[in-house]
């Protein structure tokens, strides 16, 4: 059998997963975590007086810390698991990613596991997301929006 | 030729324990079990080397061995270097052979042992293995506590080790012959079906041993694969009677035999010790069956290699058992 025709051949066994299931799944708990952070956001703007600007920037960082601190409990990485892109997508994705590393590679020395291994997973989120909000300046300066 | 016969080699003893979950799963003849991942150490690699030392001093123990009546040690893991089975050898007095064939490591130790022995150069030999669940996730994948999203093709480490007594004397199960299998790459680059990798090279192993012993696919009452999982056991089966045409009956894969279906382990189990730990606790130990063909399967994968778009090569080697 040539490589091709097994390629084939191991494509007809392979399960399919539920596409239509995992967007539904990832845009109800997506949304919730959306939800939980408006909520929040509207409580600071109104409690403590902050401008939008600034109640976004309280939020996303209790955000951060909030999923950071669920993934040092342990049960973060069972929730995401089964929510997939729901939290994966959402800035608690991020903070988990940066703290799994961190607590994965903590035994291996603080400059040789910690930190030369926490941006192990969030290191392309970060180079590429800088990369492309430089591309998008520069066109909003072409197009001088 | 790849096959051959070997004259008085026996099976004498086998020791095993066993993780967390597989501690909950199918088979309950294990020597010992886990409570948890960590088993008393301070990280998991660590634990894997404990877990190592237990069963050989176990296994020892209860043959009453000393140190210096076992001619060789060989034995193999999945961790970089094959470090779990090497450190685990500094702790003892026992001249050591370290192997690797990813997941077919333990019949590749069976097979060196049985020739050594069958050649008369050794008397006593112990072949010793394991796999820890979240060591190979942190070699292969993600960091453990990612959680990271898996494919349905996707199988699972198991955790357990296992030693086994290799020996000249006559016992009730004899190693009768083998063969070494050659390693197969049909392209397959997702290391996420190692299923797929390992089936061409499983059903190649079968082909060439059936031919070179010169035998029909009925004379053993069971084949039993290494750890091809609930797809790759599809695509070995489909492959054997299309390229072969083998039909084959008597056939289990030890992948689908250690996980209940509510254990979410996706296409079944994987590691060195998968098939090892069901050969012992669910075929040996049963005496239901004579004569039986224990093909291991194994992914030779690199992550370096893998990320650089090469297709993953396959390894299969097939050993024959005889219970008397």
């Amino acid at each position: 059998m040539n490589k091709d025709d097994y390629q084939k051949l191991v494509k007809k066994y392979e399960p399919k997963e539920n596409k239509l299931e995992n967007t539904i799944y990832a845009f109800l708990i997506g949304g919730l975590v959306g939800f939980i952070a408006e909520g929040l956001n509207v409580l600071l703007m109104n409690f403590f007086n902050l401008s939008r600007i600034l109640a976004s920037a309280w939020t996303c960082l209790i955000i951060i810390l909030t999923a950071s601190l669920f993934t040092a409990f342990g049960f973060f990485d069972n929730w995401m698991s089964k929510a997939k892109a729901g939290l994966l997508i959402p800035t608690t994705g991020f903070a988990h990613s940066v703290s799994s590393s961190a607590l994965d590679y903590k035994k291996e020395g603080l400059i040789t596991g910690l930190g030369s291994n926490f941006f192990k997973l969030a290191g392309s989120v970060i180079l590429y997301g800088i990369l492309s909000a430089f591309i998008l300046v520069i066109v909003r300066v072409i197009i001088g929006v | 030729m790849s096959s051959k016969k070997f004259n008085n080699v026996f099976i004498k003893d086998n020791f095993s324990i066993v993780g967390p979950l597989e501690k909950n799963g199918l088979l309950k003849a294990y020597d010992l079990a886990m409570d948890n991942y960590y088993y008393g150490e301070k990280t998991f690699e660590q634990a894997e080397i404990k877990m190592q030392k237990i069963v050989l001093d176990n296994l020892l123990s209860k043959n009453k061995l000393s140190e210096n009546k076992v001619d060789l040690l060989i034995g193999g893991d999945l961790i970089n270097q094959i470090s779990i089975s090497n450190y685990n050898a500094s702790k003892f007095r026992i001249p050591y052979l370290g192997v690797y064939s990813a997941c077919a490591t333990y019949v590749e130790s069976l097979i060196i042992a049985s020739s050594l022995i069958s050649g008369k150069l050794a008397k006593n030999i112990i072949t010793i293995t394991s796999s820890h669940n979240l060591n190979a996730e942190r070699q292969f994948r993600y960091p453990v506590e990612y959680g990271a999203i898996k494919k349905h093709t996707s199988t699972f480490t198991s955790t357990a080790a296992t030693a086994t007594l290799i020996t000249s004397e006559n016992t009730n199960i004899k190693i009768e012959s083998a063969t070494v299998g050659k390693p197969i790459d049909m392209g397959i680059n997702d290391a996420n079906n190692m299923g797929a990798i390992m089936a061409p090279a499983a059903a190649e192993t079968l082909n060439t041993h059936l031919l070179e012993m010169k035998r029909s696919i009925n004379y053993y009452d069971l084949i039993i694969t290494g750890d091809l999982g609930k797809v790759g056991k599809e695509i070995f089966l489909e492959l054997l009677s299309k390229e072969y045409n083998i039909n084959l009956k008597k056939y289990m894969d030890a992948g689908c035999e250690i996980y209940t279906n509510s254990q979410e382990t996706y296409a079944g189990a994987s590691g060195p010790v998968a098939l090892p730990l069901v050969l012992f606790d669910k075929i040996l130990c049963c005496k239901k069956y004579k004569k039986i063909l224990v093909i291991a399967t194994g992914s030779l994968q690199s992550v370096q290699l893998a990320n650089q778009k090469l297709g993953i090569p396959g390894i299969a080697h097939a050993i024959s058992l005889e219970v008397l």
